[in-house]
């Protein structure tokens, strides 16, 4: 064989390699996917008081004990993302109770478009340390929420601060902030 | 192929459409010169910025973006580029080909380069200014850049082209292009390094590629590759882009293992030892980069059993990684030595890249690293393997084969205080990092508590010890270039690879008559 014919073999046999490692690139995320499902990238957490583990399984419902020597604020912020349009809003700005008392409040949220949408609400909390004793019974986060055009929807959630919450926390904000949930997602 | 004598267009047009293997090959180190004072620049903004506490001379913001573009330009604009500049330069010669296998393909890698540069700079002029988010790109933060951000990932996809299309002719060069005689096992250790990183960026710059790409669609076409609000997963495109990342890391020090195996033995007046055993090493250090990438992840999230898998694989990188220092010292023992510039650079490179070794098996260690992940240990690691190991052979390399290029001696003295000037600029701006991390210095932070003000201080006189000695090379690049003692066909005693058969400065053709190998 000559060279100039040998060259082209060889360049087009590493040119298909190139092309088989970026098919790969994206072979990666199924990969992943299948990774994650099957629980190789769980990490393995042995702290039960974590409340990122897992909100639905972790809320301690006998410890209902109210302390009634101080008060708590709690404040709710309700954001709908950039990308999202719906009107996301709290019922009422903030609540004042006892830690250990079981509260209820509600959400208003209006899906203002002409179609179907599906959202999703992600919590965060500040002070983040308040996290821990913030302990949700009933959420709509917990869930995805799907609204049909112009549907409006009160939504509640039921929650408990824990007495052991540190004495300097008089007051904690929490904050929704809602994400369209596309029907197909890349993963 | 034409086989005129030096006949060529002149002037700028003899650069814009070189198909000459060294034409391309100073194309490439000159371009990576440049890149290596502007990345070094920034370098230099982040020194001034740390040199005492408090905010003196930036924003945060800004500063963020001078250690992001210093990162993304000195791996892709300097250390790369210039090891490809001596692939250009040295594989032909040192295989007895009259130039590279695909000559044309060659001038397009090169000129890719400077437009991904030219990306890369401007984006300094754009509204908001470069990339913030690190060299690492990650997402989220990085889905968060204006226009600069689609700047850096084509200019990345641009310098990934360039790379690919590099590695494959230096692939097809090696295989198709050895003088008669020149089996594999007889290749000098340069050209199978250089084999053996071509294969290792064919196999990786497609899924860096890959990786930004996701990333464009993600910041611009509805996609959620990422993007945890859509479903994606931002941890997903770390494990992604250390795939990459890791065997990058081997792409820019295995060919600096090819140079100092070529010194070593040249200086030592005596044959490489294990010669095979460095072969066999380099290619096991390949194919254990490729599946060691999540150490650079520890505290992402990840099964005990998964970190203990990518600890132990880590360190055993060490095992190929020490038999090729061993052999280093084996071939300078009971040598008859001399030292001259690049003798002493790839001394300081076998001295001070074992240290960056060893801070990368203390890093390997998990509990270590949960400690020290992001710290200033980290940053002081890679620059000890990254400067001087690549940085420091690619200087070594330049003198060894300046007189073969320019036909002229360079100035040794000025070499030599190169030589020393960088080693104690290089030192002190390193050496006190260690401590600075281990102290719980963050990395990539332009302020800090005031127990690091003294060690910060070193680091920052160090860097511009380091910084000016630089402008001490280029000085004498250009006067060698410009006149100074013949060097003769083999300046160097002890050197007996094909290039010194040659006359000096090298023809412009050569071997157009394949020499023999017996």
């Amino acid at each position: 064989m000559s060279t100039a014919k040998s060259n082209k073999v060889l360049v087009f046999k590493l040119g298909l390699a190139v092309f088989v490692m970026l098919g790969f690139s994206y072979a990666l995320i199924p990969l992943y996917k299948s990774a994650c499902d099957a629980g190789w990238l769980e990490v393995n957490r042995i702290d039960e008081n974590n409340p990122y583990a897992n909100v639905n399984h972790n809320v301690n419902t006998s410890n209902t004990q109210v302390d009634k020597s101080r008060w708590v604020t709690v404040e709710f912020v309700a954001t709908a993302n950039d990308k999202m349009p719906w009107k996301f809003e709290a019922q009422e700005k903030s609540v004042k109770i006892h830690p250990g008392e079981m509260t209820n409040v509600l959400y208003n949220v209006v899906n203002p478009t002409g179609k179907e949408m599906t959202g999703m609400a992600v919590p965060s909390y500040s002070p983040a340390l308040a996290a821990t004793y913030f302990q949700k019974v009933e959420c709509f986060c917990f869930t995805q929420q799907k609204l049909g055009p112009h549907e409006s929807r009160g939504m509640p959630v039921v929650f408990v601060v824990t007495p052991d919450l540190p004495k300097d926390v008089s007051t904690i904000s929490l904050s929704y902030t809602f994400f369209e949930v596309k029907p197909k997602s890349a993963s | 192929m034409e086989h005129g004598h030096d006949h060529h267009p002149s002037g700028i047009m003899r650069w814009v459409t070189t198909t000459n293997h060294k034409d391309i090959g100073s194309l490439y180190l000159w371009f990576s010169l440049c890149m290596f004072f502007f990345a070094g620049t920034l370098a230099l903004g982040i020194r001034l910025e740390l040199f005492q506490p408090g905010m003196q001379f930036m924003q945060p913001q800004t500063f963020n973006q001078l250690t992001t573009l210093h990162g993304l330009i000195m791996v892709f604009g300097a250390i790369m580029p210039a090891f490809v500049g001596f692939a250009n330069w040295q594989i032909p010669l040192m295989i007895g080909a009259p130039d590279m296998a695909l000559p044309r393909l060659n001038n397009w890698s090169f000129w890719l380069l400077p437009v991904a540069a030219t990306l890369l700079v401007t984006s300094f002029f754009v509204p908001g200014g470069p990339i913030a988010g690190g060299w690492t790109l990650y997402p989220p933060l990085y889905m968060q850049n204006g226009i600069s951000g689609d700047m850096t990932i084509f200019a990345v996809h641009i310098l990934g082209m360039s790379s690919i299309l590099g590695s494959i002719n230096i692939i097809v060069t090696i295989m198709n292009m050895r003088a008669p005689g020149m089996t594999y096992m007889k290749m000098p250790l340069f050209v199978w390094t250089w084999f053996i990183t071509a294969y290792l960026l064919i196999a990786v710059m497609p899924v860096l590629a890959g990786a930004v790409t996701m990333m464009l669609t993600d910041r611009h076409f509805d996609t959620h590759f990422f993007d945890a609000s859509g479903g994606g997963d931002p941890v997903m495109f770390q494990h992604i882009f250390w795939f990459f990342g890791h065997p990058e890391v081997y792409i820019m020090i295995l060919p600096a293992f090819g140079i100092v195996s070529s010194i070593i033995p040249t200086f030592a007046r005596k044959p490489l030892f294990g010669y095979t055993s460095m072969v066999y090493a380099t290619a096991s250090i390949a194919i254990l980069s490729m599946v060691v990438w999540a150490h650079h992840m520890y505290t992402v999230g990840m099964p005990v059993t998964a970190q203990l898998y990518f600890m132990y694989a880590t360190m055993l990188i060490a095992v190929p990684t020490g038999v090729k220092v061993f052999n280093w010292l084996a071939t300078m023992w009971q040598g008859a030595m001399t030292f001259e510039t690049p003798m002493l650079f790839s001394i300081g490179f076998v001295a001070l890249f074992t240290l960056g070794g060893f801070t990368g098996i203390v890093l390997a260690m998990v509990p270590v690293d949960v400690q020290l992940q992001d710290s200033y240990y980290v940053v002081a690691h890679f620059h000890y393997v990254l400067v001087s190991g690549s940085l420091f052979t690619l200087f070594a390399g330049a003198y060894y084969w300046l007189p073969k290029w320019t036909g002229h001696m360079y100035d040794e003295k000025l070499g030599k205080l190169h030589f020393w000037l960088s080693m104690i600029g290089f030192n002190l701006t390193f050496f006190p990092q260690h401590f600075l991390g281990l102290a719980g210095m963050p990395r990539r932070i332009p302020d800090y508590a005031l127990q690091f003000a003294d060690f910060n201080r070193m680091s920052s006189i160090g860097a511009f010890i380091f910084g000016t000695t630089q402008l001490i090379f280029v000085y004498v690049v250009i006067k060698c270039i410009r006149g100074g003692a013949p060097a003769g066909d083999k300046p160097w005693e002890g050197a007996d690879t094909l290039e010194w058969t040659v006359p000096s400065p090298a023809p412009y053709h050569t071997f157009e008559t394949p020499p023999v190998v017996k």
